[in-house]
């Protein structure tokens, strides 16, 4: 296997909450290979933003605070460099796109200037040369008539075409990750489709590696290479994507899977939910955090929290009874 | 936009015709009696009927009323009943004080408010941030009249640096005009960007927590850009708005300030009129204010559509 690009390792992200000391992401470690797609699946509040954004280094402080792990990117630990060190690879080596378009770009700025902004930042380019090139990513995103766009402002395009514009802005120095934060969760299901192939289409073109976080398995499915599926703050199982459909190792894995409704299920058949809540976060069940709610849960699940450990056909579970959970999907 | 601004125009000709049906009603019912006033304690009934008769007040009220505003729109306040003299005429030497002591306060409360408001959001939550707010606290808690007497004494009698009293025109020197008019434009300038500091903290606030601005920091952009170039703008609407709430009560500030610092302005000039009885006067300053704030309000309007592209009229 080749260098990792990303490496986050042990990463522990906490925020200050009035409800007390919430532990968003706990010992997350995981590794992003060039070029290639990675997923980060959970459901809502289970940490994989709060991830995204520590990568970034836009974690807010205070409240919150990574207190302890590394994240190395190119084999330099973001986490030891400087605000300045660490702009410089904000929007050049590292883009982001978010989740709300319609809230995500500056209201009274216009296209071009928010296009040209991580350009200005970046590199040395002439002005000319950087309006050129914001034509050029515009054209790039799908947009028609990228002049006319320039002159615009957010409020003048579609929810579908505010999200083109974050991929062109994130693309536009062309780094060698782009992190998209739930990137097409607000948007129309058609529309979905279209931005992730355009960021799976626009990420192969450069060889940027494509950080996907996302609570969608659907997405997962189609457009990963890897996947991690996180929850209560913990990466659960990481595998290759295919894997965690034919093969899943951990009950929340399975039980995930189960809630999704499939067009080949019999007509009338429930879906199976999870059972129980997704736990509090300033208070979590001891031993495993997922154990309240699983099916194979034993004594030990209740005491002692697993660690995530490689098994013998090479995926990562973190589940005192993968072995077990393993025979009965089968 | 054109369009919009002679449609505002439009509509604010009604308001001024009611300001000034009421500011005439109110005067014609008001208690005293001008004749009286002008004819002095020694005056037979047959003077004051003589004078009530000069002055039109004989005549029915909707007529005397329709008298003025015919006067009015051919550009005739009136005339003084103690002067005898035109309105337009006493009105135009007294604009430049008004109008240079007004502009120096709206210019210097917005940078003082501005700049105040945005370094205690650049530093939220520091020990600089709440010293500021307490003062600015402090600037709307405080009432004019008092912290002008203050500063007076202070500066003007114990320190000797300002004239007590006393007003320079610009003609006598931009230096000792200034200089003639530097504490009333202090105690205003303090007591107007109070307000303005808060909002223009509170607003940078908001805005800094919106997503736009973690996408500009996503882009690499440093804090002082995110600040200026992505946070300023979006909050200047409510600025803007309590810059021109602000013209407003200095409009009626200033007929205080005119007062104490005995500044011969077009506040100082109503409060005359009023002891006098001067309803011709009274009434056109009322509409001059009027007119005033109608205008300030619209500039207000039209600012917004320039700060935020998403509002057209």
């Amino acid at each position: 296997m080749t260098e990792p690009l990303l490496k986050v390792e042990n990463l522990q992200t906490q925020f200050r909450t009035e409800g007390g000391l919430v532990k968003a992401v706990d010992d997350v470690s995981f590794e992003v290979q060039p070029g290639e797609t990675f997923a980060l699946v959970g459901e809502s509040g289970c940490g994989k933003s709060v991830t995204a954004l520590s990568i970034m280094g836009l974690i807010p402080n205070p409240p919150g605070e990574i207190v302890s792990g590394k994240i190395e990117f190119n084999g330099v630990d973001l986490l030891k460099l400087s605000g300045r060190e660490m702009r410089e690879i904000r929007g050049s080596k590292i883009g982001m796109i978010f989740q709300e378009p319609m809230s995500s770009l500056n209201p009274v700025l216009t296209i071009q200037s928010q296009l040209t902004e991580a350009l200005r930042i970046h590199t040395d380019l002439s002005k000319n040369a950087t309006n050129d090139r914001a034509v050029e990513l515009v054209d790039m995103v799908g947009i028609a008539d990228a002049k006319t766009r320039m002159k615009q402002y957010p409020h003048q395009l579609s929810g579908g075409q505010r999200q083109r514009i974050m991929i062109a802005m994130a693309m536009s120095c062309t780094p060698q990750l782009l992190i998209a934060d739930e990137a097409t969760t607000a948007l129309d299901v058609t529309i979905q489709a279209q931005i992730l192939d355009l960021m799976k289409d626009v990420t192969e073109q450069s060889g940027t590696a494509l950080l996907i976080i996302t609570h969608n398995l659907g997405i997962v499915a189609r457009y990963a290479n890897r996947v991690a599926v996180m929850y209560a703050g913990q990466l659960r199982e990481v595998g290759e994507a295919v894997e965690m459909y034919t093969e899943p190792r951990h009950p929340y894995t399975i039980g995930l899977l189960r809630s999704v409704p499939r067009l080949d299920s019999e007509k009338g058949t429930p879906l199976a939910p999870i059972a129980g809540e997704i736990p509090d976060l300033t208070n979590l069940p001891s031993g495993c955090a997922f154990s309240p709610r699983c099916g194979w849960a034993v004594d030990k699940c209740f005491e002692e929290s697993p660690l995530l450990e490689e098994t013998s056909s090479g995926k990562k579970v973190a589940c005192f009874e993968h072995q077990s959970v393993a025979l009965n999907v089968q | 936009m054109w369009r919009y601004i002679a449609q505002r125009i439009l509509v604010s000709i009604p308001v001024i015709i009611m300001v000034g049906m009421i500011t005439f009603t109110l005067v014609y019912i008001g208690p005293g009696d001008p004749a009286a006033i002008i004819a002095g304690d020694e005056a037979t009934p047959e003077i004051l009927e003589q004078i009530r008769a000069d002055l039109g007040f004989d005549r029915p009220f909707p007529v005397q009323m329709g008298d003025w505003f015919w006067k009015l729109l051919h550009g005739d306040l009136g005339t003084s009943y103690f002067s005898r003299r035109e309105i337009t005429e006493l009105i135009t030497p007294r604009l430049q004080p008004t109008l240079s002591l007004g502009f120096q306060v709206v210019v210097l409360s917005t940078i003082i408010g501005i700049t105040t408001g945005m370094l205690a959001a650049w530093k939220a939550g520091s020990r600089l941030d709440r010293n500021l707010m307490v003062l600015a606290v402090l600037g709307f808690a405080t009432p004019g009249f008092w912290l002008a007497f203050l500063t007076i004494w202070i500066f003007a009698v114990n320190l000797g640096w300002f004239p007590v009293i006393g007003y320079s025109p610009i003609q006598d020197g931009l230096f000792a005009h200034i200089h003639s008019l530097f504490l009333p434009v202090m105690v205003n300038s303090i007591l107007a960007s109070a307000f303005i500091s808060r909002i223009t903290r509170s607003a940078m606030l908001e805005v800094l927590r919106e997503d736009y601005i973690r996408t500009a920091r996503a882009k690499g952009a440093s804090e002082l850009s995110v600040f200026l170039r992505h946070a300023f703008r979006p909050s200047a609407i409510p600025v803007a708005t309590v810059i021109g709430a602000s013209i407003a009560g200095l409009a009626t500030g200033f007929v205080l300030t005119e007062t104490i610092f005995a500044i011969p302005g077009l506040g100082r000039m109503l409060v005359d009129a009023i002891v006098r009885r001067d309803y011709p006067i009274i009434q056109a300053l009322l509409m001059v204010v009027a007119i005033v704030l109608i205008g300030v309000n619209l500039i207000v309007d039209i600012l917004y559509a320039y700060i935020d592209p998403r509002i057209r009229y």
